[in-house]
């Protein structure tokens, strides 16, 4: 376990939370902070929250009554995405720190690959494609990644639910069925690595652009590789580094660059000249 | 820094894009949104 990655992984949870008197009262931050998106998935309606969802805003915009193009939204993924890629995904999700913390709880099945893994990672695509931008233009003042997907926000509900009676009286068929969404990506979470973030997240769908030219970025050395194999199997992304060091599916946990024995992937902001000339980024 | 350059230049893009966003008071507009519980994001819209 990366010590460096879980603590900011965790500082970053809680950065993002930051506003803990909510989880007691029940009321939820609105100060100032909110007109900043926060670079992971952090839903703003949970009672710690003290930034803005980009997803939700994204969607906020598209489903507005008078379509406003979302400048600012769409210019803090690109500055992030362009910035770190999916090392957001790997060290800066709140939603991500979650699954990791999940996974990390023994159960009986345990999965790194399956039939149909592949396959599956093409939906978090046609999540955000579908649900975050042609479905919210289409159908006002409707957010269908949120209402309809999100574990997040199902969280901040059950947490908002505890201390207000009013909104537990309002809790209907789509509170259950978010329910049972969330449930599933815990369980899912108990069997394969953040299962979320593989096959249903479309923040990491977009940041995973970035991923090869983010300056977060990783860089492998062809002379020095051995081709062991051991970057791979214990890539719990799926990934194969030496093929696609810069995956869209790569969340920059570094778990490669200490499993190499010769040294031969690099992680960070220094970049040399490029000695992979397969490099490229695709999902798997 | 050639290969850096895409980056560089995404970066600028998403700063001049956030810059456009202030200037239009599309922050508020975030803000507005954020401040009340998403009842749609809770599972009650």
């Amino acid at each position: 376990m990366d010590k460096r990655r879980f603590s900011i992984q965790a500082v970053a949870a809680l950065l993002s939370n930051a506003n803990l008197k909510g989880f007691f009262t029940g009321k939820i931050y609105q100060g100032a902070g909110k007109t900043v998106c926060v670079p992971g998935l952090n839903c703003y309606s949970c009672p710690g929250a003290v930034g803005a969802c980009p997803i939700g805003s994204l969607q906020g915009f598209l489903s507005g009554l008078k379509f406003r193009f979302p400048y600012y939204v769409l210019g803090f993924l690109i500055f992030f995405g362009a910035l770190l890629g999916r090392a957001v995904c790997g060290f800066l999700c709140p939603f991500g720190f979650f699954q990791e913390l999940l996974h990390k709880i023994p159960f009986p099945i345990k999965k790194t690959s399956f039939a149909g893994d592949r396959q599956l990672r093409w939906v978090k695509y046609a999540v955000l494609i579908l649900l975050v931008v042609i479905l919210p233009l289409c159908f006002a003042l409707t957010p269908f990644f949120c209402k309809y997907l999100c574990p997040a926000g199902t969280l901040s509900g059950i947490l908002l639910a505890v201390r207000d009676g009013m909104l537990r009286a309002q809790l209907g068929g789509i509170f259950l069925w978010k329910i049972l969404v969330l449930a599933a990506a815990i369980v899912g979470c108990l069997i394969v690595f953040r299962p979320f973030c593989k096959y249903l997240c479309p923040l990491g769908a977009v940041y995973g652009f970035f991923n090869r030219i983010a300056l977060y970025r990783m860089d492998l050395d062809t002379g020095k590789c051995v081709a062991c194999g051991k970057c791979k199997k214990v890539c719990q992304m799926g990934v194969d580094p030496v093929k696609e060091c810069n995956s869209a599916e790569c969340i920059r946990c570094g778990d490669c660059v200490r499993a190499c024995p010769v040294n031969a992937i690099h992680m960070g902001i220094k970049h040399t000249e490029a000695k992979n000339p397969s490099e490229k980024t695709t999902a798997l | 820094m050639k290969r850096n350059l895409p980056c560089v230049l995404l970066t600028f893009a998403g700063a001049v894009l956030i810059g456009i966003g202030i200037c239009l008071g599309q922050p508020g507009q975030v803000m507005m949104k954020a401040v009340r519980i998403c009842m749609e994001c809770v599972g009650i819209g």
